[in-house]
């Protein structure tokens, strides 16, 4: 009886092949956009977690010497004789052909086994011999795919190296990098009974172990707003699913009764409903997770580009396959389809057995909820509103922003009737009446599909003006903070001097940069010396501050403190920061410091040197003729032996950080395409399935005068205007979201506010983006209309006699 | 002489629905008997109570008052399931609007009530199609017919599981003369064939007259024949 109930069912899908091919895509299409997005997230925060674990770094205390220069072996032997438990790394950068490698050299008979090195001194793949002997570098295998420097050792494969490094012998590290020394020394936490404190028995500096949280919270931002759009996209496929159910649910009705009437039970019912709907989810499920995975490895390497970019972290621009995101994205398709198909059961369940037929039902339902809609969203927009306001913390952001996509969404059809009931008091001609009046009938039809169009239109907006924001904020300020041509760091003392003497010889105005770590409000934070300097007074960019702020800054009777500080500790200028140690200053001006985590403090270059007298002068920024920062760089680079990254230039620091921007926004940009084109995909299977439906209601215009192709034309024009004042309604819906992205969401979750720049020229194009979705998604069903036969019209007709 | 069996019993049998404008009385201490192999006729005006009264004897829907017997089961006092298994097995529904699944064949629609009682018998179906007389038509869907075949499907529906009740509300009624007069003779033939009762609505006197026996409903109580 199950079979043949099932059978009677899932026939409705034989018969309609597109509706199942629309269902199956919608929730597809939503859970590739939702599984493609977590599939980067994971493999990012995996490669965070692989970079942090790297050596045991985030367990393991390190003995570095305090001017970073590598540690003399004579110390490390020392320690070793007085029977501590240290083992030496050889750390440093291999460059060449365009490529960069780091190298890792690590001592196996000493390296302590939370350092979980990937050689095993006995067992294991690797051979021992080779890696002890003539060197061998392990690698793992998007590393080794990668552009490499030439004359490597033989490399070998094995997936716990971190990404961008090799794992080698300390002996070849040193044949490598030229470096004998270590570059620190990795403290064993099991210590041998009886030795004394570690800090007692050398002049070393003890590090305590790195956290993969100093990357990850950096990058929180970007992989936050990912998984933002991601849920947006899924959103806006679950309302495919959802218009795609209820209609297939809609037409099943008069069935429906039918089963029940020759004796299906309406529980027996529902479970196999539930359970088509299940089947449909897995199978929709499996086919987006495959498809998210393909997002996900088209869209990898920007992002890997942009996060290595941005903040340093390493990514391999190839994606892994991991079993938790893929049942993951199968979990969220079928919960999808369960929240969407809910209602669908529910009606179900409650449908009477006697009810008179009702065509449209489904349709009729909506139209008479969309009062109960309006309702509902008046109070989400004012909730919203009342979060913005008053609410604190990143959970009000985030409910902040569904109350705020919801309201508009569920207010969207009934804002659309008003506007169209009052176009139809302007109207003039009957056609164009009935042209109203008729798109105002079909709205609620339409609404799902023009609810998702709203929801694709608005993250588009909102992400696009955040993303937009940042980087003209972020590219702005850069501008200003790299005021100077040239930034230049040297590796001691001595070299510094020698810097100072070259440079002041040619007449060039050096600006000694220092810099320390100390606690600020009791937090660690960082604590600058600047020179005073027209360069800071007239490119520095301040949030906030008082009339005399560089004089103060300059005498050392006040200090400027950065965003996440003032934010974070709820500072107001006037009130006192305390340098531990050091003394307390008031604030005189709160500068933007986006991305960087910990507090930091800017005081005058005597009051700095006065306060931290051990501190080294070694970096200095470089006022110089544009048209000489070339060959002055290179002259540095060569006079003193100095590494590539010791001498910075401003415009190119400026053009890395644009083409890192222009990655996002192709990351960005091509998730906005997908929302769209999902969106697109709704309003065509929304149109396709009314067609179907609406041969009663045009059949009497036609014979009364118009013919096919101007109905057809007149479909198509509708399908316009509903995309026009859709997109009217996402404008604001956008630039709402993108304010509550940058000013709630982001200062809840980093500290940190963004100015909100706005890109009309942008929207212009979303509108013409949007139009044609519309028109594409209109045509099919328009040319179907222009080729209905008469003969199909006329049944209309017979029928209703 | 064996009594034969009471397929339908009512007594004081009385259902009404609420409205907008209060409670609506519709049928009011109805009694009547079915019995196997009889064919009857409920006739009665617009708003009488004929289709409330049909879709009690179907156990689609329950009395407020009175008992009512499907096959010698209290159908009162039964729950959805075992009210949908009573339909299934002892009821075969032919609707005026035909109610046939849109998107099975032919042939499937009529063979489905029969499959999802366990009772398809081929032969018997195979027997039954030639007599509806759609043979030709077995692979096609209910839309590519003419309302009186779509009919034929449903009374193939309704009598492929061989069930002991047929109810039929105005079967004819969306048909023409000639189309109604041919589906109703072979309904009567096929029940006749089958043993089956049958109830039928109707509004029509001339063809109330062909049934065994007339009841009339009037403003929900039942009243003298009134044949044309």
């Amino acid at each position: 009886m199950v079979y043949t109930a099932f059978q009677g069912l899932f026939s409705h899908w034989w018969r309609h092949p597109g509706q199942l091919l629309t269902l199956l895509a919608g929730l597809a299409l939503a859970t590739a956009l939702w599984s493609g997005v977590q599939a980067i997230n994971a493999e990012a925060r995996a490669a965070y977690d692989r970079a942090a674990s790297t050596l045991g770094q985030d367990q393991l205390s390190r003995l570095v010497r305090a001017d970073g220069q590598p540690v003399p072996l004579a110390d490390y032997v020392a320690l070793r004789r007085a029977g501590y438990l240290v083992s030496p790394v050889i750390s440093g950068e291999l460059r060449g052909d365009g490529a960069r490698l780091r190298i890792l050299g690590i001592d196996l008979l000493t390296i302590p086994p939370q350092a979980q090195a990937p050689v095993p001194i006995t067992g294991g793949d690797i051979d021992i011999g080779q890696f002890l002997g003539d060197g061998m570098l392990l690698v793992n295998a998007a590393t080794a795919a990668g552009a490499l420097p030439a004359d490597l050792p033989p490399l070998s494969i094995t997936d716990t190296a971190p990404p961008a490094a090799a794992i080698t012998d300390i002996g070849t590290a040193a044949r490598l990098l030229a470096q004998t020394d270590p570059s620190y020394l990795l403290v064993d936490p099991d210590q041998p009974a009886g030795l004394g404190p570690l800090s007692d028995a050398t002049d070393l500096v003890l590090a305590p172990p790195t956290q993969a949280g100093d990357i990850t919270r950096l990058t929180d931002s970007f992989h936050l707003n990912l998984t933002a759009f991601g849920l947006l996209s899924f959103a806006v496929g679950l309302f495919i699913v959802h218009a795609a159910i209820g209609l297939a649910f809609e037409q099943r009705r008069s069935s429906f009764r039918t089963l029940r009437a020759v004796g299906v039970p309406l529980g027996q019912l529902i479970w196999l409903l539930a359970a088509e709907i299940i089947v449909f989810a897995v199978v929709a499920g499996a086919i987006g997770v495959a498809l998210g995975y393909a997002i996900a490895a088209t869209l990898l390497p920007g992002v890997a580009g942009t996060l290595r970019g941005l903040y340093g972290a390493q990514i391999d621009g190839t994606l892994g396959f991991n079993a938790v995101w893929a049942i993951g994205g199968l979990a969220i398709a079928v919960l999808g389809a369960a929240v969407a198909g809910a209602q669908a059961l529910v009606r179900v369940a409650k449908m009477p057995l006697l009810a008179a037929a009702q065509p449209r039902a489904w349709a009729i339902a909506a139209a008479r909820t969309t009062r109960v809609q309006g309702v509902a969203a008046f109070g989400l927009i004012i909730t919203a509103v009342m979060i913005a306001m008053w609410g604190d913390g990143l959970l009000a952001g985030f409910a902040c922003l569904a109350a705020l996509l919801i309201g508009a969404a569920l207010a969207l059809p009934g804002l659309l009737a008003l506007m169209l009931r009052g176009a139809e008091r302007m109207a003039r001609g009957p056609f164009v009446e009935w042209l109203l009046a008729d798109t105002r009938q079909q709205l609620p039809g339409l609404s799902l599909a023009l609810m998702a169009l709203l929801l694709a239109l608005s993250a588009n907006i909102g992400v696009s003006t955040m993303v937009g924001s940042f980087r003209a904020t972020f590219v702005g300020w850069l501008d200003q903070r790299l005021a100077s041509e040239l930034y230049v760091t040297a590796r001691t003392e001595a070299e510094a001097a020698e810097i100072r003497v070259y440079l002041a010889d040619q007449g060039l105005i050096l600006l000694p940069i220092l810099s320390t770590e100390t606690r600020l409000g009791g937090a660690p934070a960082d604590v600058f010396g600047i020179a005073d300097d027209a360069t800071y007074r007239d490119n520095w960019p301040l949030l906030v501050a008082a009339p005399d702020v560089w004089d103060r800054v300059a005498d050392g009777t006040g200090a400027l403190v950065n965003e996440q500080l003032y934010r974070r500790d709820g500072l107001r200028l006037g009130d006192t920061v305390t340098l531990d140690p050091g003394p307390n200053l008031p604030i005189v001006g709160v500068y933007s410091d986006y991305g960087n985590p910990t507090g930091q403090a800017i005081i005058g270059l005597s009051l700095f040197r006065e306060t931290f007298p051990t501190v080294e002068t070694l970096r200095f920024a470089l006022r110089v003729a544009p048209d000489q920062v070339a060959d002055l760089a290179t002259a540095l680079r060569d006079r003193f032996d100095l590494p590539t990254d010791s001498v910075l230039n401003q415009a190119q620091i400026k053009q890395f950080s644009l083409e890192i921007f222009e990655q996002t926004f192709r990351v960005t940009g091509a998730l906005n395409i997908l929302t769209l084109g999902v969106a697109a995909f709704a309003l065509l299977t929304s149109l396709l399935t009314l067609a179907g439906m609406r041969l009663p209601q045009l059949a009497p215009v036609w014979a009364l005068g118009q013919t096919r192709s101007t109905l057809a034309r007149v479909e198509l024009a509708r399908s316009l205007l509903l995309a026009t004042l859709t997109f009217g309604l996402a404008l604001p819906t956008g630039l709402a979201l993108a304010w509550v992205l940058l000013a709630v969401v982001n200062v809840a979750a980093f500290g940190w506010r963004l100015p909100m720049h706005i890109f009309p020229g942008d929207w212009l194009q979303l509108l013409i983006f949007a139009l044609i979705a519309a028109a594409l998604a209109a045509a099919w069903p328009a040319l179907r209309l222009a080729r209905t036969p008469p003969a199909a019209l006329l049944k209309v007709f017979a029928h209703e006699r | 002489m064996i009594e034969p069996t009471p397929l339908l019993q009512l007594q004081s049998v009385s259902k009404g629905f609420v409205t907008n404008e209060g409670p609506l009385p519709v049928l009011r201490d109805v009694s009547m008997t079915l019995l196997a192999g009889e064919t009857l006729a409920l006739t009665g005006e617009s708003g009488s109570g004929k289709s409330t009264l049909m879709h009690l004897a179907g156990a689609l829907d329950v009395p407020d008052a009175g008992i009512l017997q499907v096959c010698g089961v209290n159908v009162a006092g039964l729950g959805d399931r075992a009210r949908a298994t009573v339909r299934r097995d002892r009821i075969g529904l032919v609707f005026q609007q035909f109610n046939l699944i849109p998107s099975l064949t032919v042939g499937q629609n009529i063979a489905f009530q029969a499959r999802l009682a366990g009772r398809y018998d081929r032969t018997f179906t195979g027997e039954l199609i030639v007599r509806l007389g759609l043979s030709d038509h077995l692979t096609r869907y209910p839309e590519q017919l003419s309302g009186g075949q779509q009919q034929r499907v449903a009374i193939g529906r309704a009598l492929a599981g061989q069930p002991a009740l047929i109810l039929a509300d105005e079967p004819t009624g969306n048909l023409d003369e000639a189309t109604g007069d041919a589906v109703l003779d072979l309904l009567l033939d096929l029940v006749a064939t089958t043993g089956a009762g049958l109830m039928m609505v109707t509004h029509s006197g001339r063809l109330a007259a062909r049934m065994e026996r007339q009841l009339h409903l009037s403003h929900g109580a039942l009243a003298a024949p009134v044949v044309d």
